[in-house]
């Protein structure tokens, strides 16, 4: 697959920038012209995806948090999103829907709502290294 | 996002509006609980009609708010859900706790 178009952003690990990673990565794909639910899915993972790197990865501590975004010939857009945290000793289980570490005001859900609205959610990390969560999904926009 | 809290008689209806995420989730929690706790409801009523983004700190909301309720014996309905965030809600399974409705499409 041929990259046509990428973006990096760093930012602080604070959550008053929840909302403008997931703004910003709405903003550089919308070249691809995706319709309203595509938008709003991809603004949905990307929450989720920042949130547990700055609930779970850094503790609520200062860091910073690696955003990538690629896009691809074919519509299809990537969504790198890294820390430097913490990392997660069993992967499987932190992906188990209902399985939280934050207690009881996280649902637990947030890796569910990435595969439900992605078309492929992978994680690698490493415990005291970080973690880093990568999304994929085809843009299909009005042609649907 | 910002929480408008209604009282009548026995019920609690909150007007959720804005996005709602784990910042501004945690910012609003308190008075939504501040007011089941001195009114203890029997109905908690919340509405979404004006919220325009959700992700799963939505969930978290609802699922804590629940929980409260359930320590005043009250009910819990979740009301004017946009398509993505019941989406979002039907995914945690929210409805084997209370209510849970769409925006009714004009």
């Amino acid at each position: 697959m041929n990259c046509t178009n990428e973006m990096r952003l760093i930012m602080d690990s604070k959550s008053i920038n929840e909302g403008f990673s997931r703004v910003a990565v709405a903003s550089f794909i919308a070249c691809l012209d995706p319709n309203i639910e595509e938008l709003t899915d991809i603004k949905t993972a990307v929450s989720e995806a920042v949130t547990n790197a700055i609930v779970h990865g850094y503790k609520e501590k200062e860091g910073k948090i690696y955003i990538t975004v690629s896009l691809f010939e074919n519509n299809i857009i990537r969504i790198k999103v890294r820390d430097k945290g913490v990392g997660i000793k069993d992967i499987e289980k932190a992906m188990e829907p209902l399985f939280t570490t934050a207690g009881s005001e996280r649902a637990g859900l947030g890796f569910a709502v990435m595969e439900s609205f992605m078309d492929k959610v992978r994680v690698s990390s490493k415990p005291d290294c970080g973690t880093t969560v990568c999304l994929e999904k085809k843009i299909w926009g009005k042609r649907i | 996002m910002s929480a408008k809290i209604e009282y009548k008689q026995k019920e609690i209806r909150v007007y959720l509006s804005g996005e709602i995420d784990h910042h501004s989730a945690s910012l609003i929690r308190a008075s939504i609980d501040d007011a089941i706790i001195h009114k203890k409801p029997s109905l908690l009523i919340m509405d979404f009609g004006e919220v325009s983004f959700m992700d799963s700190s939505g969930i978290g909301l609802v699922m804590g708010r629940y929980k409260l309720m359930k320590t005043v014996h009250g009910r819990i309905r979740v009301e004017n859900l946009s398509p993505s965030a019941y989406k979002v809600m039907v995914l945690a399974g929210l409805e084997r706790l209370g209510e849970i409705k769409q925006k009714e499409v004009v």
